[in-house]
């Protein structure tokens, strides 16, 4: 078949391999830094599920961290009640996360872009005043802490280096990458890229386009879920913040940074995000935020498509002067 | 014979305005079959409550013999009756090769799977390389829909209809603002399909009408004013009146 006629493969590329070799090997360079690198796996991974409904399905969401602080009270809730088994946790915390996220899709799909906005907002406000009025189950603002997360697999502490916590965080995070990545690659991914071009032509071509959405709401909120519980877990602490706003609103900034629609947009943003804020924050702890405002502007005004479309830009050149040569 | 798609007394208002009013209409099977009318005339509403973009206000929408007036949208589609837009309504980010598969997939049923990959499926690969290459597409297969030119993507709109395999097909101004040299392409497209598709097509240029219409049906006010076969709506004083209007009057 000629190039014209091929589709994208779903074949893992040299630098897909590269990047993940170099998430592990973090764990040998920066050995005093892991705890800043399991943070951002976790929010790479949150960012992940937000670009599943944003950048594929074209749902813009500012609640994402309703599914997030769901996961993430249902981990710490249970470690705090004996259930301290940290993979059945993930497990329970996914599928509570997932059913918040069922329930609310029908309010959340509804209408166009800027109702979406406010109602996932909405959700994500009436789920954080839960919480903080629960303060029996979740500590209420004072934020819960007496978890007692077990040895993972029943051999291997948490340790206060956070060695441990990298490790399982990052095979946890793999393994659902690798999962949203096939969802992509998919029949249904493609359809997901469909709607977000044109919900109208997805109809018209016989697509249940509504069924489609709540379907990847859901998949999308299970995978917020068990970043959440990772977060509870490996810091063995649950604040209000896992519901707030910013959180939502930080995502939406870390997949614009690394560019939606490509998956490693969320990863690669939330590094981005975290490692400046980090950076910065050392730099000059009260004003660090300015620096941060200042690169989110030039990243969308210069860099259209994110670290994404400035890549592929710099490569399309790289290649058209190869060709020249 | 049973029609293929039929209505009975169909009316749609928009507040005060009623845009279609007691339409009773027949498409017979294999049909080439014409709706004109002047702008306004409640063309493309008619359209959208026969697929089920808008609900009636009243009347009825038959599919053969079976109501369809409370069925959605894509299940019309399942059931074999598929439009295409005057807007061009395309993926305008998905390559010509997706956009095409993707309705394969639908039509299928397996575009909800995730079980296998896109890349893998060779038999929907295979059927939409097919169809592109039937509407001389070919060339564009792996070409992203927004940058091909816009005669191109009047003939992308059709790819995608066909794919879905319609048993009708609603043709909303298919050659719509193309060059006249480039329409007759179009229609030539069109003109090929199987006997086995009734066609339903709304056009502008009278040319093209008369040249592929075996059956003509002029609106005007959202209701029927005339129907009949060419020759006939050629000779009827009152659509010439429509369409020339005070014009033919005075002179």
């Amino acid at each position: 078949m000629s190039v014209a006629f091929s589709l994208p493969d779903a074949r893992w590329r040299a630098a897909e391999i590269a990047f993940w070799i170099a998430t592990g090997l973090v764990f040998f360079v920066f050995p005093s830094h892991l705890v800043l690198a399991s943070q951002v796996l976790i929010t790479g991974l949150f960012a992940v599920s937000l670009d599943l409904v944003l950048g594929y399905a074209g749902i813009v969401s500012l609640g994402h961290a309703a599914m997030f602080g769901t996961g993430a009270y249902v981990a710490g809730i249970l470690a705090r009640n004996g259930w301290g088994e940290p993979l059945s946790g993930l497990f329970a915390a996914g599928l509570a996360a997932a059913a918040v996220a069922f329930v609310t899709s029908f309010l959340a799909l509804r209408g166009e872009d800027l109702t979406r906005l406010m109602v996932t907002l909405g959700i994500s406000l009436l789920l954080y005043e839960a919480a903080n009025q629960a303060g029996v189950w979740t500590g209420g603002v004072d934020g819960l802490s007496d978890m007692q997360v077990r040895d993972l697999f029943g051999v291997f502490p948490f340790d206060i280096r956070g060695r441990t916590a990298y490790l399982y965080t990052l095979a946890v995070v793999f393994l659902v990458f690798c999962a949203a990545r096939r969802v992509v690659h998919s029949p249904f991914g493609l359809s997901l890229r469909g709607i977000r071009e044109s919900p109208r032509r997805m109809a018209a071509i016989g697509s249940p386009v509504q069924r489609r959405l709540v379907v990847v709401y859901t998949l999308a909120g299970a995978m917020a879920g068990i970043a959440g519980a990772l977060l509870a877990q490996t810091t063995q602490f649950v604040g209000l913040e896992v519901l707030g706003f910013s959180r939502s609103a930080d995502l939406l900034i870390m997949l614009v940074l690394g560019g939606a629609g490509w998956l490693y947009g969320g990863l690669v943003g939330a590094a981005l995000f975290l490692v400046a804020q980090s950076l910065l924050s050392r730099l000059n702890p009260v004003y660090w935020e300015f620096w941060l405002g200042l690169l989110i502007v030039l990243v969308v005004l210069l860099a259209r498509g994110g670290i994404n479309g400035a890549l592929t830009r710099v490569s399309a050149r790289l290649g058209l002067a190869r060709r020249q040569a | 014979m049973t029609a293929a798609l039929r209505t009975q007394g169909l009316s749609r208002s928009f507040g005060a305005l009623k845009a279609v009013r007691e339409v009773s209409f027949t498409l017979e099977p294999g049909a080439r079959h014409a709706l004109i009318g002047p702008n306004g005339a409640g063309k493309t509403t008619f359209v959208n409550l026969l697929t089920g973009a808008l609900p009636p206000s009243s009347g009825a929408v038959y599919l053969g013999a079976d109501e369809i007036t409370g069925l959605a949208q894509h299940e019309r589609v399942k059931r074999g009756m598929t439009r295409t837009f005057q807007i061009t309504t395309l993926f305008p980010g998905l390559t010509v090769l997706e956009s095409v598969v993707l309705a394969i997939f639908e039509r299928k049923g397996i575009a909800a799977s995730l079980q296998t990959r896109v890349a893998n499926r060779t038999a929907e690969i295979h059927e939409a390389i097919h169809i592109i290459r039937e509407l001389r597409l070919e060339r564009d297969a792996g070409s992203v829909t927004r940058s091909l030119p816009y005669g191109k993507q009047r003939l992308v709109e059709i790819a995608v209809a066909l794919a879905t395999r319609p048993r009708i097909l609603l043709l909303d101004e298919p050659a719509a603002g193309i060059p006249a040299a480039e329409s007759g392409e179009v229609f030539g497209v069109i003109a090929a399909l199987p006997r086995e598709v009734s066609v339903l097509f709304i056009e502008h240029d009278m040319d093209l009408v008369f040249r592929f219409a075996e059956r003509i049906t002029v609106l005007a006010q959202g209701s029927i004013l005339a129907e009949g076969t060419p020759q006939e709506i050629g000779a009827d004083p009152r659509v010439r009146e429509v369409y020339l209007g005070d014009e033919a009057a005075r002179g």
